[in-house]
This record gives structure tokens, sequence and C-alpha cells, in this order.
């Protein structure tokens, strides 16, 4: 493969990943300024690819006039992230939301309405009501997929991309992508990249062994942040871990928002509340781990209380939307929500700002801290910000990114890098034999889930540390057989850039905060005075994994003190025995 | 080291009389967000040819015909 073709194509805006954000990042650029040549770059397929390929079952941060206020979200949010928030960037998701609504409602995408056409909106969340149904949400991609055509986005299906190309300047100057089925590169020069790969979700190994078997999409394996962090961007509060309340073993979400406004909750094996709210925060996983601990896990979806009528619309929503394979499941485990409750798990672990906050540093215009550099949806670091954050950021962002394209000229990247990182990604494919892609990754995932998840302890994560950097020698005998391997043998390789930075992030935050999502046994106070801060993590000038403080920008809505603690009791009171 | 096989169960089944990739479809392999399908060149029918399901469905649900069934991975029943 020595004579492995490059194809050189030039862009105004490069969009990578076409999930969700991505291409809405793409569509805003091309309203705002329809003769810019936007390219959008898949892995997969624009039309199936993505955390939301089947659809979604409804919206969990809707901000709806009449229901609440950009201002009360912002409140909310910084509280269920212990402050640590970059308030400015969770306003413009904030007020972006309601219009994004109203654009998706226009294009064709089905919100739940009641009788007089307003939002039927749901109360899930701690203090405000944020989350929306969806019940026929079935048919966002085709949605979008309609729109990338109307507006003429180049789509070029199949590459992953593998690294983001640099001027001499530090400006961004475009990225290297390689054919899945072909292996064949392509290099597309940019004045503008928006990165829109979604979270790192193949990072721990899911409890039933089956490497696919992960909670996101598994092709969400993290390529965004490996390149944001070889690129020099800084990566935020990468120790503020996804982890998920799951259906066991299935790992889909079982799913408390859509059942908990119906009467479903979460529930111990006597069948009592143990969480006063379902709402995902570290918090709330913090009391699901203790119930799990304790003598009365396992944890279950309750919902063998509720009326026939009742169960039969939570199945219609369950079953034909985002994850409809959690009937089929049930079915053949013989589960009836009718019948008996559905047992629930904790989740492996993985980066995702969608849910938690770990993520590439962007501010409230979606940029990274790299010039014509964009981050959105999942995998930038705006909290708890789940699909229609990525729509309102991936629209950001692409408004942004075309008024900077107007201003700037492409850029020249140097080739000498370009030479070694084709040798980079094609080097498994000179080996005749050697270690496989599935078992160095089965591995690497294995190591994280031994020594990172929480509780975290130092002396484990150093241990992983030795350990990854072991498999990261053993990447001289990686081998690929064929395209299909080589996709998988650079995918290990983000999931090991991944693990190493979940370990050296987890070790530099010495405090426990985020309930479960950082609780470190030998540091287990959380620490204000020297923590309450972000954290960056970033390749330095010589080539290592630094670290940095940032402080948290002054709050554009002011939370007192009292406000901050609401997330922290959310054990239910149990009444103390009488005397 | 030597790389060996190993015998997987599919998750993803065709039914051969009802897929048409004969006729040129391609629509399911298209679709899967991990690639894990392809189209048996001798037989000319599509099937699961890596052990890598999300069983997310997509190639079930875009079949012109009803030939793709997607199953739970053994190891997550």
């Amino acid at each position: 493969m020595t004579d492995t073709k490059t194809e050189i194509i030039e862009a105004d805006i490069l969009v990578i990943g076409g999930g969700t954000g991505g291409p809405m990042a793409a569509i805003k650029a091309k309203e705002a300024n329809p003769g810019l040549k936007v390219v959008l770059m898949e892995k997969a397929n624009v039309k199936r690819s993505g955390a939301i390929s089947m659809g979604m079952d409804g919206l969990n941060n809707a901000v709806v006039p009449g229901y609440a206020t950009p201002e009360q979200y912002v409140k909310e949010i910084t509280v269920a992230n212990d402050g640590i928030v970059n308030q400015k960037a969770v306003m413009a998701y904030a007020t972006g939301s309601f219009p994004m609504i109203q654009y998706l409602d226009k294009l064709g995408v089905k919100f739940e309405k009641d009788g007089s056409g307003e939002y039927n909106m749901r109360k899930v969340h701690h203090m405000g009501t944020y989350v929306l149904p969806m019940p026929e949400g079935h048919n966002v991609k085709k949605v979008l997929y309609r729109q990338l055509r109307r507006l003429q986005v180049a789509v070029t299906n199949r590459y992953m991309a593998t690294r983001l190309l640099k001027a001499p300047d530090g400006r961004i100057a475009g990225a290297v992508g390689v054919n899945t089925r072909t292996s064949e590169f392509l290099v597309v020069k940019a004045k503008a990249v928006v990165l829109a790969c979604g979270a790192a979700g193949r990072l721990g190994l899911p409890a039933s062994g089956y490497m696919f078997g992960t909670y996101e999409n598994a092709a969400n394996c993290g390529d965004g942040y490996a390149m944001a962090y070889h690129a020099g961007a800084q990566l935020a509060n990468l120790e503020c871990y996804q982890i998920n309340p799951l259906i066991k073993d299935y790992n889909g979400p079982s799913c408390a928002y859509v059942t908990g406004p119906f009467g479903g909750y979460t529930a111990n094996n006597k069948g009592d509340r143990f969480i006063e709210c379902d709402y995902w925060s570290g918090q709330m996983m913090l009391e699901f781990w203790r119930e799990l601990q304790s003598g009365n896990g396992p944890v279950y979806l309750k919902m063998d209380h509720l009326a026939e009528e009742t169960i039969s619309e939570i199945e219609t929503i369950l079953h034909t939307n985002e994850r409809p394979s959690r009937g089929r499941f049930h079915e053949r485990r013989g589960n009836d929500y009718r019948k008996r409750p559905v047992e629930m798990h904790i989740s492996e672990i993985g980066f995702c700002s969608g849910h938690s906050a770990s993520g590439v540093w962007v501010d409230e215009n979606a940029r990274t801290t790299i010039p014509g550099l964009y981050a959105v949806g999942d995998m930038a670091s705006v909290p708890h910000n789940y699909m229609l954050g990525a729509f309102v950021n991936g629209g950001i962002a692409g408004r942004d990114a075309a008024e900077y394209c107007a201003n700037v000229q492409l850029a020249d990247y140097d080739e000498g890098y370009l030479a070694a990182e084709r040798e980079r990604v094609l080097a498994p494919t000179r080996r005749e034999d050697g270690l496989t892609p599935h078992e160095m990754e089965f591995k690497t995932r294995r190591l994280v889930n031994d020594y990172l998840e929480p509780p975290k302890v130092t002396a484990k994560m150093e241990i992983a540390q030795r350990r990854f950097a072991e498999i990261r020698d053993d990447l001289s005998e990686l081998c690929a057989r064929d395209p299909h391997e080589l996709l998988r043998a650079l995918e290990m390789q983000t999931i090991l850039d991944c693990a190493d930075m979940a370990a050296a992030a987890s070790l530099y935050r010495t405090e426990s905060r985020w309930g479960f999502y950082h609780l470190r046994v030998d540091h287990p106070e959380t620490n204000d005075e020297e923590w309450f801060c972000h954290t960056v993590l970033y390749k330095d000038d010589a080539g290592r994994m630094a670290h940095a403080k940032r402080e948290v920008d002054p709050y554009v809505v002011a939370v007192e003190a009292d406000e901050m603690a609401a997330y922290h009791q959310l054990r239910v009171k149990t009444p103390a025995a009488a005397e | 080291m030597p790389i060996i096989t190993q015998a997987k169960s599919a998750a993803v089944v065709i039914d051969d009389a009802l897929c048409i990739a004969e006729k040129g479809c391609t629509v399911c392999v298209d679709v899967c967000p991990l690639d894990i399908l392809a189209i048996d060149e001798g037989r000319k029918k599509a099937f699961m040819k890596y052990d890598e399901c999300w069983y997310c469905m997509p190639c079930e649900a875009d079949c012109p015909t009803g030939a793709v069934k997607v199953n739970i991975p053994y190891l997550l029943r």
C-alpha cells in the first residue's frame, strides 16, 4: 500500500462528523452564506450516523417560554455541575434553544403538542421543567439530510478524519481523512473546521464484555477528542466522566425521562424510591451507585404499578425511537413493564458533554482555543447539552465560521506533517502478522474498567498509566489486513489516547466533585479553595500531556449559596424510626 | 505473533429469499454506522461480516424488502 492515493480538495468550511451538531453547523453556515463551499466529512453515512441514527424520543433540555427562562436553565445547569460552568456558553445555548425547536418544527421534526398546539412540556429536572417528548421523533436524520441536500452541502461518507492540519501561524488549515473501505487519503484544506465527532463512548468496556454494546453509538469512540488534543487544543474537565444509569446488559437508557412524567420511577429491590429526581447528574449517579453497593440493590425502573393505557403509550415511545431494539431485548428476557420492573445498572465510563461536562474547551461562539477550529455537540465542553444542545451549538459554530471565513485565506500546512501522518495511519497495513485491533482495544478498555472507574484511587490510576504505556509500545505490532481492520486500528489508537487523558485528568484534580463522576477515595472532600475552577488538558510544545487550571468566568446569572446545594440533597429522606 | 480466525455468531440475519443484492441493492451496507455488513460476492446476498453490531437497526428499517432482522448479540441477551 505504499502508493496509496491522496486526493486534495479545498473548502471554506470543513465539518467533521455528520451526526447531529455537524449537519446543523453545515446547514447554518450555508444559510448564512450560500456562496461558501462547505464539506461534511463522515466516518459512516450521514443518512444514519451518530447518536440519533434512529431518531430521538424527546428533548431533555428545552427552554420553552412559559415553562422556563434561559436564566432559570443556566442556574439549574450551574447547580447540577457544582458551579464549574462557563455560564456564557450555557446561556448561548439557553437563548438559542426555543428558536432551534421552532426551526426544527418548521423543517418537519415532530414534537408533542397539546390540543391547542402548545408544546407538551414535562418535568424531570430537580428544579425546572425542560422535557419535551417526541413520540414521533424517528425522522430527525431524514429531515437533516433533506436540508443538507437542499443547501448543497458536499458530503463525503466513509472517511474517518485522523488528524487536523495547522498553518505555521497556529491557525487551522484543514484535516486529513482516510477512506474506511479503500484506505485512500483525502486532504481537505479549509479556512475553518468544525469538529462534531460525538462522545468518547468506546472508552470503558460494557459489563457484558461485548465491545460494541456501548451506551453511545460505538462509532463515537473519541476521534474528536484525540484530534483536538494532537492539534494542541485545550480539553476541559475530562475527569468529569460520563456514567449513566442504564438497562442492565442492554446498556441503553431505560428511560426515566420518558417514563417519569407518566409515573414510572427508579426504585431499589424493595420497590422503594431512593432518589428524589431521575435527572442524570453526578450526584444522582452517586446515590445510584450507593444503592447498588448496599443490600438494597439491584436498582430497577418501576412501571408495574401503572395503568395498561399508560404502559402501552410508554412502549410505543420507547420501542419505536432512538433505541428501538430495546423492545426486542425485553421480549427475549421475558421482561414486561406490566409484570416486573426493569433491572438497571451503571454504565461504563466515557467522555461526553451531552450528559456530563467532559469536552473540548469552547466559548459561547463554539470556538476552541485554536483559531478557526470549532467544536460542537457531545465532544464540546458545554455541559448537559443533549441533542438540542448539539443542534444549537452546531448552528452557532456554523454561523460564526461563515463570518470568520470572510476575513481569512486558505492556509498552507506542513507537508512533512502530512507525510508522517500518512505513515502513522498506514503502519498497521505494512505488517503481515502481529496483534489485532480488537484485542488491543479490548485490553485497553478492560484496563480502563479495572483502574479508572470511580471510586477513583490514585495508586490504581498510576498503574493504568503504566499499563497504557505498555500498550502504546505494542502499537509497533498492531496489524490491519484490510481497510476495515485499519479503521478499527485507528479507532483503537484514539481510544488509547482517551484512556491516557482520562487517567491524567483524574489524577490532576486532587479533590472529589460532581458526585460519582469524580469521586476520589484519597481526596474525598470537595475543595473549593483550590479547585473551584475548570481543569484543562493539552499537549505542550514538547509533546507532553500538560494541565492547567482555568478560572470560572464571572456568572451572568447569580446563584445563591443555599441554591448551589440543591443537587446534593437527592436522596429521599427516610423518617427516623419511632423510639 | 501469527493471527488466527475464530467463529462468532451473527446477530444480524439476512433472509436470502428476500434480499435483492443481486439487483444491485446495497441499502443495509450503506446505512450501517459500524460498517459491519457486506455483499457476498459469490452468492450476491448481504451478510454480517464483522461481529461489531450496535443493534441500532437502520439496516432493518431501511431494507426495501424486509430481508434484514437485527437480533440482540448473544453476550447481551
